[in-house]
C-alpha cells in the first residue's frame, strides 16, 4: 500500500487549523475547530483505507480490485457522531449566550477561588503593604 | 448462552426509548428504568457465573467473519465490571427516584433524566463488552453523549460552565481515539482486538510503541490519569448528586478498563512500567494534595477520585499477575465506594443545607444514620484494615514489593502516604460536618434562628438506596476471599491468551 501524500497533507492541515480554533475562548470557534478536526480524522481514515478501487459489492466486481469498505463504514459512523456533537455544542453556545450574553468559556471555579485568595492576601503573612501613590491608596490592584 | 451478550445494551436502549415515549408518566418511567437495570444485573450475574465456569462468551454479531464483523466478548474481567457497574447504577437510580418524589421545586427536567441515564448504562455496557476498537469507540461515544446531557441538566449557568470544559476535553479525546484507530487500521488492516493481538506483534517496535502511546493517552484522558486529569475536579461537582455519583463510579473506570484491556491484550510484551509508575505516583500524590486543600465536600471527593485512580494505574504498570488481580479487585471496590460517597454528600447537602464545610456542623446529633452512612465508606476509601479498600491496597502494595525495583518501592511509599492523606481529608469532613456546633444563622433580630429553613429531612428511599450501596460495599469486604480469587483468575486470563483463542475459535 502506498500512502497518498495529498490526503496526508490535507488531513494534517485540517487538524492543525482545528487545534488552533479549539484553543479559542468562544464556543462557536471551538465548534468550528471540532468540525475541522473531525474532517481531518475522516480524511485520515481514507488514507487508512488504501488505494481507491471499484465499489465493494460482492458479485459485481472482483474482490481484488474492490475498495476497502470497512474504513468507509467507520467514517460514516464518525460523521454521524460529529453531527450530533455539533448540534450539542451549538445548543450549549446558544444557552451560554442566553445566560451571559456571549458564548465565551468561563473561568474555572478553582482558578477564581485562588485568585480571590491571592487578592485578599490570605496565603502569606510576610507580605509587606506597599503604597505607590501619594494619597496612600493601593494602586497595585488594578 | 452466547446470544445473551447483546442483552445489556438492547435492554437499556429499548428501555430508554420506552421511557422517552412517556414524558408525562414519571412513575411509569421510573418503573421501566428500574426493571431494565434489574434485567442488566441479572444478565451480568449470569455472565459472571458462566465465564467463571466455562470460559469467555463470544458472539459475532451478524455472522460476519473476522476483519469485517463486530464481536462482543465477555470474559471474567468484563463480566465483573458489568455487574458492579449495573448494581451501582441501579442504586443511583433508586436514589434519584427518591429525590424526584421529594423535590417540589424541580431543577432537573425529569422526563429526560431516565432515558439519558439508561443510555449511559448502554454505553458503559457496550464499552465493557466490545471486542473491537471501533465498537469500543462507539460505546465511549454513547456514554459520553449521555454524560454531556446529564452534566448540563437544567442548563443553569454553573452547569453550562462546567459542561463546556468537559465537552471540549471529551471531544478532543474522542478525536485522538479516532486518529489512533485510523493509524492502527492503516498499520494492521483490522480493528478486531483478538486479531490485533496477533498482528501488532509483526510490526516494527517503534510503530508498536507509537500505537500503544496513542491509545494510552486517549484512555488516560478518559480515566483522568495525572497530567490529563485537570478537567475532572472542575466538571463533576456542579452536577446533581446522583449524576456525579454515577460519573465518578463508572466513567473513569471505563477508561481504566480500556487501559487494562489494551495494555494486556494488544501489547503484552511492552509494559511501559516506569512511565506508568511515574504517572501513578503523580496521580496519587497530587490528587490527594488537591483534596486536602478543598473546603467543599464534592470538590474534595472529585480530587480523591483522581488520586485513587493512581492505585489502579499502579497495578496496571506492574503488569504482573498479582498487580492485575489487585487492580481488578480495587476497581470493583472503588466504583462502589466513590459512588456511595457522592450519594452521601447529596444527603449531607440536603440535611445540612450546604456541602461547603464552613456551612456545616453538628450533623451527628441531627442525623446519626447519615453519620454512619458517611463513616463506613469514608474509612473504606482511606483503607482502614478490615474493609475492602485495605485488601485492595494491600494487594497492590504486595505486588509492588514483588516487582521490587526502586521505582516500584517509591510508588509503594507514595501509596501509603496517599492513604494517610485520604484519612486526613476524610477526618476533616468528619470533624467539621458531623462534630462541632452548627453554624449560627444570622437573622435580622440578631438571634440565631432555628436553622431548619433550607434543611429538609432525608426521604427514606434516598437513605435506603445509599444504605444498600454501603451494604454492597461491606459485602465486597465479607466476600473478599472468593472475589479476590475471581480477580486472580481474571488476571491469569488476561495474560495467558484465553481471550484471543476463544474469540478466534468461534469465528463464523
Amino acid at each position: 500500500m502506498t500512502a497518498n501524500i495529498t490526503l496526508a497533507i490535507t488531513a494534517g492541515f485540517l487538524v492543525a487549523c482545528g487545534v488552533y480554533l479549539i484553543l479559542e475562548r468562544s464556543l462557536t470557534r471551538i465548534l468550528i475547530g471540532v468540525i475541522l478536526i473531525s474532517n481531518g480524522v475522516n480524511v485520515l481514515f481514507l488514507i487508512a483505507a488504501g488505494d481507491a478501487g471499484t465499489p465493494p459489492i460482492i458479485g459485481m466486481f472482483s474482490r481484488s480490485t474492490a475498495a476497502d469498505p470497512l474504513p468507509q463504514a467507520m467514517m460514516l459512523t464518525a460523521i454521524v457522531i460529529t453531527l450530533a456533537v455539533s448540534a450539542f455544542v451549538l445548543a450549549m453556545a446558544y444557552r451560554s449566550f442566553q445566560l451571559n450574553g456571549d458564548d465565551e468559556t468561563a473561568d474555572d471555579l478553582e482558578d477564581a477561588r485562588i485568585r480571590e485568595l491571592a487578592k485578599a492576601d490570605e496565603a502569606s503573612g510576610s507580605f509587606e503593604e506597599t503604597t505607590f501613590s501619594d494619597t496612600g491608596e493601593d494602586v497595585v490592584s488594578e | 448462552m452466547n446470544n445473551l451478550l447483546p442483552v445489556p445494551m438492547l435492554l437499556t436502549i429499548f428501555g430508554a426509548g420506552v421511557a422517552l415515549a412517556m414524558p408525562r408518566r414519571p412513575k411509569l418511567q421510573r418503573a421501566v428504568s428500574i426493571v431494565c437495570l434489574g434485567g442488566v444485573i441479572a444478565v451480568a450475574a449470569i455472565f459472571m457465573w458462566h465465564t467463571d465456569a466455562h470460559g469467555p462468551l463470544v458472539l459475532w454479531v451478524g455472522g460476519w467473519p473476522a476483519p469485517l464483523g463486530i464481536v462482543l466478548v465477555a470474559d471474567r474481567l468484563a463480566s465483573l465490571m458489568l455487574l458492579v457497574a449495573a448494581v451501582v447504577a441501579l442504586a443511583v437510580l433508586v436514589y434519584s427516584t427518591g429525590q424526584d418524589e421529594d423535590e417540589l421545586r424541580r431543577e432537573t427536567p425529569v422526563s429526560i433524566f431516565h432515558p439519558t441515564f439508561l443510555l449511559l448504562i448502554a454505553g458503559v455496557s457496550n464499552a465493557f463488552l466490545a471486542g473491537d476498537l471501533f465498537n469500543l469507540f462507539v460505546g465511549f461515544e454513547i456514554l459520553l453523549f449521555a454524560s454531556y446531557v446529564l452534566l448540563s441538566l437544567g442548563g443553569t449557568g454553573d452547569r453550562i460552565r462546567a459542561g463546556t470544559t468537559y465537552v471540549v476535553v471529551s471531544l478532543l479525546s474522542s478525536a485522538l481515539f479516532l486518529i489512533s484507530i485510523a493509524t492502527v487500521y492503516a498499520a494492521t488492516g483490522t480493528v478486531n482486538m483478538a486479531q490485533l493481538a496477533d498482528r501488532l506483534q509483526a510490526l516494527s517496535p517503534p510503530v508498536q510503541l507509537l500505537l500503544q502511546l496513542m491509545l494510552l493517552v486517549t484512555f488516560a484522558i478518559k480515566a483522568a490519569v495525572f497530567p490529563l486529569s485537570a478537567w475532572l475536579p472542575d466538571s463533576y461537582p456542579t452536577a446533581p448528586a446522583p449524576v456525579t455519583a454515577v460519573f465518578a463510579g463508572l466513567l473513569t473506570k471505563v477508561g481504566v478498563y480500556a487501559i487494562i484491556r489494551t495494555q494486556t491484550l494488544l501489547f503484552p510484551d511492552s509494559h511501559l512500567t516506569n512511565l506508568l509508575l511515574v504517572a501513578a505516583l503523580l496521580t496519587m500524590v497530587i490528587g490527594i494534595l488537591g483534596a486536602v486543600a478543598q473546603v467543599e465536600i464534592k470538590r474534595m471527593l472529585s480530587f480523591t477520585l483522581v488520586s485513587h485512580l493512581g492505585y489502579m494505574v499502579f497495578g496496571i504498570a506492574l503488569a504482573n499477575q498479582a498487580g492485575l488481580a489487585a487492580t481488578i479487585f480495587y476497581t470493583a471496590h472503588h466504583i462502589t465506594i466513590q459512588a456511595t460517597l457522592f450519594l452521601v454528600t447529596g444527603l449531607i447537602e440536603r440535611r445540612g443545607g450546604s456541602s461547603a464545610l464552613d456551612g456545616l456542623g453538628g450533623l451527628i446529633k441531627v442525623a446519626p444514620l447519615l453519620a454512619v452512612l458517611f463513616f463506613v465508606p469514608a474509612m473504606n476509601l482511606a483503607g482502614i484494615p478490615p474493609l475492602s479498600g485495605f485488601i485492595g491496597k494491600l494487594g497492590l502494595l504486595q505486588a509492588g514489593a514483588e516487582l521490587g525495583t526502586p521505582m516500584a518501592w517509591t510508588v509503594v511509599v507514595g501509596g501509603i502516604v496517599t492513604s494517610f492523606l485520604t484519612l486526613l481529608a476524610m477526618a476533616k469532613v468528619w470533624n467539621r460536618a458531623f462534630w462541632g456546633t452548627p453554624p449560627a444563622v444570622e437573622s435580622d433580630e440578631g438571634v440565631a434562628d432555628d436553622p431548619t429553613g433550607d434543611r429538609r429531612p432525608m426521604p427514606p428511599l434516598m437513605a435506603c438506596a445509599t444504605g444498600a450501596l454501603v451494604t454492597f460495599s461491606l459485602a465486597l469486604t465479607v466476600f473478599a476471599g472468593p472475589l479476590y480469587g475471581y480477580a486472580d483468575r481474571a488476571a491469569i486470563n488476561l495474560r495467558d491468551g484465553t481471550y484471543e483463542q476463544s474469540v478466534m475459535q468461534v469465528q463464523p
